[in-house]
């Protein structure tokens, strides 16, 4: 079933809005109608807020679809793959026994923007979802820089279907253990299959499959075995030993997609594939805290707005509140659910602070904040949405205030020393260390260990070498640096090795797949 | 204004995670295997509908990538303040607490290694259970059975029936027919109307009655050919529908004979063992026949049919003749079950207790009752102690007819599952 919203719709919302108390809906069930209705109310309001939004693409699911979304990266199409079982075993055992509740919702940057409501939840629950995804999220996903420049929605969900498709013909010429071989160890270096800093070229599925055939057919037309017998002039000159590459690369998949020696042509193709779709997330990791802050202020704004309208009832706002509240509690670090930063809690505290200092600022806010106090909250707001990440969001807007009110501080430790100390608190000498230490502890560059591939034996045995330039002395795991050097190889299929080297250039340690005689 | 749309995604069906659940079992079969190993000897014997949730370390589902270790300077920001003013010291916990309490707790960046836990459902258990398994000398011994089990199945046309029954070919057949009988008189009419226009057009004189009398035979043409097209194309009594009818369904059945002993000498714990041996045989077999019936036969000095509870729960001394029992099992094997009907299968558990004289009479009937009627016929002896004269009378049983005959040594309950298995084992080149 489609609905679209027609133009009598649109009379009918004003006429509404003239009589001024008539709620939407009164009893907790959904019909098609009201979310209709909803939408349209919220679109409303969203628009008096100058949300800019993709057009929304309402899917209602039910909870085992739910599930199924999510355990493949909440894409609606995903190759297959076991971990992707694994994830849905253990979210449907979590799930069956109470563990965890399912995700409200699911929302795709993809142009249209989809997003999922579950058939399981009433009315208030459908509206927040609206409010959160359909204009929180998709107004993210369309205005933050990052997701501008480096991702593509128009082209995503084609690119998947492409992904899909290619995948299993590999699989049905190549077989399911051979095709697990390589996704294993293209997952395994995952986290390292982004460029930083300079943006990858747009994808497109068309061009992708097309490029593909291309140089598929351009091999088979070209292949001519009899060259092969033919026996290779030796080289006289003596080539001086240059270092390849000549910088580092920071993006190791790319590095064996395209240097790999011995790689037959469908694996490349598969590095590929699960190089870009990394690509595609890693604005998402990089904003987790402002992605979610944002849509949850926004939920909170409008369906407050719904309630000073009359357009929703008290029970409804109530229900409303016991869902919010959960969704922003932050437990404390001693607590037995503490499972890190919130960031629903961090974000939507940061944002709502962020509209306080612009509608009623205090005198330490005009100190902090001398350009934004005071200022339209709607344009402060909107520009912190779009020119930042986490990292520098929390650099430029966390507030002694949200500070104080989630009692941050900082603990340092050393394995070095027997105890932990405490940096800094919530008290004027401390603001500043709290926020520099908590915009870091969202720097992704510090989260993850920083490995690029730094050299190949081109002379020798064409061993691969990594480097891992260590940060504030931190090692890497032994068994799992062993476990991802050993996919590691499976892919180069030549010998690979790590090192880890202080800033000052001393080799720490080496790790290798190379078996000592 | 945007354009919103709303999708009901609710009827594409779910499922779509089934590939990769089966892709995730298939990688860890070897760990599924063993778990559910472990689960049988805990489950309870009755239950024969559940699935099984299957629990696998997480340190073998663990993907591997890079990650830091737990050395270096670590600098965090926690939420929830409620004592600590800066440059208090909070002493570092032993190592192994380090992941579970207090502020260490929160340095622990990976996932803790519980285990993993999932559910499968009772068809996969029995799978997994008896992979590599085989029923000896299963012979499909089909009957009717006398329950209200039936198939349909095709048989013939009828003149009535649902339009999605409509059989068309028979229909169109039948309609050509119907049309090709009522139109032949018309039809052998036309052709001599048209021999005697050919014959008309040979003639030359007489132009002006001639054109007359063609005129008037094509006139009757034209009459006979309106008359044949008005024949209905398809006619109600055309219809042809298929018939089905249902006939009674055959199955193959099988009936388990269990024989333990219930003398004094078997302990609760041998009892048990025994039960966990009939129970995994009850479940292989159901999952080979459609239908398996169970007798349980009790013996100590005399032997008597009972119910299951009766079978494992109540106790009762005295001396021990196993032949009794293997008697009554032929005149029910006699009675009820007849060997070209049912695939029979005897599985016997004992302690090997039993009275000195009586073991070449077991012998005895067992060669000339039993061995003929049955499928297999398995002995079990749960025991610590040394073997006595019924286990090498049995073994002299097996040699002679190995196919049918197996017997195997329990000693303890964690051998419950493997000996079973070693009964049933596949086996694997017949190049003897």
């Amino acid at each position: 079933m489609t609905y679209s919203i027609s133009t009598a719709k649109k009379i009918k919302r004003k006429n509404s809005i003239a009589k001024k108390s008539s709620y939407l809906s009164e009893g907790s069930e959904w019909t098609f109608d009201l979310i209709e209705t909803y939408n349209l109310e919220i679109s409303y309001l969203a628009e008096q807020c100058k949300l800019d939004t993709y057009p929304n693409q309402i899917e209602i699911i039910n909870s085992e679809q739910m599930l199924d979304a999510y355990s493949a990266s909440g894409m609606p199409l995903m190759y297959n793959h076991w971990s992707f079982g694994k994830q849905f075993l253990a979210q449907k055992a979590n799930y069956e026994k109470g563990y965890m509740g399912l995700a409200y919702e699911i929302v795709i940057n993809s142009n249209p923007c989809i997003a999922y409501l579950m058939a399981e939840n009433n009315m208030t629950m459908q509206a927040l979802v609206i409010a959160h995804a359909c204009y929180g999220h998709n107004s993210f996903f369309k205005g933050n820089y990052l997701f501008k420049e480096w991702t593509n929605a128009d082209a995503i969900i084609d690119y998947l279907l492409f992904a899909k498709n290619y995948i299993a013909q590999c699989e049905e010429r190549y077989g399911i253990d051979a095709v697990e071989e390589v996704l294993d160890a293209c997952h395994a270096l995952q986290a390292h299959a982004v460029n930083r800093y300079n943006r990858p070229e747009p994808l497109s599925s068309e061009q992708e499959a097309c490029r593909f055939h291309e140089r598929e057919a351009y091999i088979q037309k070209t292949l001519n075995d009899i060259w092969n017998t033919i026996p290779k002039k030796e080289n006289k000159v003596v080539m001086p030993n240059p270092k390849f590459p000549v910088d580092p690369e920071e993006n190791i998949l790319y590095f064996i997609e395209k240097n790999a020696p011995a790689l037959s042509i469908w694996k490349r193709e598969l590095i590929r594939i699960v190089r870009k779709i990394s690509q595609y997330f890693y604005p998402q990791k990089q904003t987790k805290v402002m992605n979610e802050g944002w849509a949850t202020f926004w939920h909170y704004t409008l369906m407050n707005e719904l309630y000073n309208n009359h357009k929703i009832t008290e029970s409804a706002m109530l229900y409303f509140f016991t869902i919010h509240t959960n969704v922003v509690h932050q437990p404390e670090y001693d607590s037995a659910i503490y499972q890190g930063m919130n960031p629903y809690a961090l974000g939507f505290n940061i944002f709502k602070d962020l509209r306080r200092i612009c509608e009623n600022p205090t005198q330490e806010d005009k100190q902090w904040f001398p350009d934004i106090a005071a200022s339209n909250w709607l344009t402060t707001l909107d520009y912190a949405m779009r020119h930042f990440n986490d990292e520098s969001f929390i650099q430029q807007f966390l507030s002694p205030k949200v500070i104080r009110d989630m009692h941050l501080f900082v603990l340092t430790g050393d394995r070095q020393k027997p105890y932990y100390e405490i940096n800094a608190i919530h008290n004027e000498i401390g603001y500043r260390t709290v926020r520099n230490v908590l915009a870091n502890q969202h720097n992704l560059g510090n989260l993850e260990p920083n490995i690029q591939v730094y050299s190949v034996d081109m002379m020798g045995d064409r061993t691969l070498m990594l480097r891992h330039y260590m940060h504030c002395n931190r090692d890497l795991d032994t068994e799992d640096t062993a476990r991802v050097l050993a996919h590691l190889k499976t892919l180069w299929s030549f010998d690979v090795a790590l090192e880890s080297v202080t800033p000052d250039n001393k080799i720490q340690k080496t790790y290798t797949t190379k078996t000592s005689v | 204004m945007n354009k919103n749309i709303i999708i009901d995604r609710r009827l594409n069906g779910k499922g779509k995670s089934t590939v990769n659940r089966e892709r995730f079992l298939r990688r860890y079969r070897k760990y599924i295997q063993r778990a559910v190993n472990e689960a049988i000897n805990k489950r309870s014997i009755t239950d024969t509908k559940s699935g099984e949730s299957i629990t696998i370390a997480k340190k073998h589902l663990t993907e591997a990538i890079f990650k830091h270790g737990p050395n270096g300077y670590i600098e965090q920001v926690l939420p929830g303040n409620r004592e600590f003013i800066a440059e208090d010291r909070i002493k570092r916990s032993s190592e192994s607490n380090d992941a579970r309490s207090g502020p260490g707790k929160t340095m622990n960046q990976g996932e803790g290694l519980d285990d993993f836990v999932f559910g499968i459902n009772r068809n996969e258990f029995l799978e997994y259970l008896f992979d590599d398994l085989e029923l000896p000398n299963l012979m499909k011994k089909e009957n009717v059975k006398n329950h209200n089990d039936t198939t349909f199945h095709r048989s013939g046309f009828i003149n009535a029936g649902t339009p999605n029954q409509l059989s068309v070919v028979r229909s169109l057949r039948h309609a050509y027919a119907r049309r090709i009988a009522l139109s032949s008189k018309d039809r052998r009419l036309m052709q001599e109307i048209k021999n005697k226009l050919l014959a008309l057009d040979n003639q030359v004189d007489d132009v002006e009655s001639l054109q007359n009398e063609k005129d008037i035979l094509n006139k009757q043409w034209h009459v006979l050919k309106n008359k044949i097209d008005r024949l209905p194309f398809l006619d109600k009594f055309d219809l042809k529908y298929m018939h089905t009818i249902r006939i009674p369904s055959l199955s193959s059945q099988a009936v388990m004979f269990c024989i333990m002993d219930v003398s004094g000498s078997m302990t609760n714990d041998i009892k048990d063992m025994a039960k966990r041996f009939f129970f995994l045989l009850y479940l292989f077999l159901q999952k080979k026949y459609e239908s398996v019936d169970i007798v349980f036969i009790r013996h100590h000095a005399e032997a008597r049919e009972c119910n299951e509870e009766e079978f494992f729960y109540s106790r009762e001394t005295g001396g021990t003749v196993v032949s009794s029992a293997l008697k009554l099992a032929h005149e029910i094997i006699e009675k009820r079950y007849k060997s070209n009907e049912w695939n029979i299968y005897l599985a016997q558990a004992s302690d090997g207790d039993n009275w000195e004289a009586d073991s070449p009479r077991c012998s005895e009937i067992i060669r000339e009752k039993l061995i003929q009627h049955v499928q297999y016929y398995a002995y079990v002896e749960i025991t610590d102690r040394h073997h006595q004269n019924l286990w090498f009378e049995y073994e002299k049983i097996q040699q002679q007819y190995a196919n049918t005959f197996s017997m195997a040594h329990i000693p303890n309950l964690n051998e419950v599952y493997p000996v079973f298995r070693s009964l049933f084992e596949k086996k694997i080149g017949v190049f003897a």
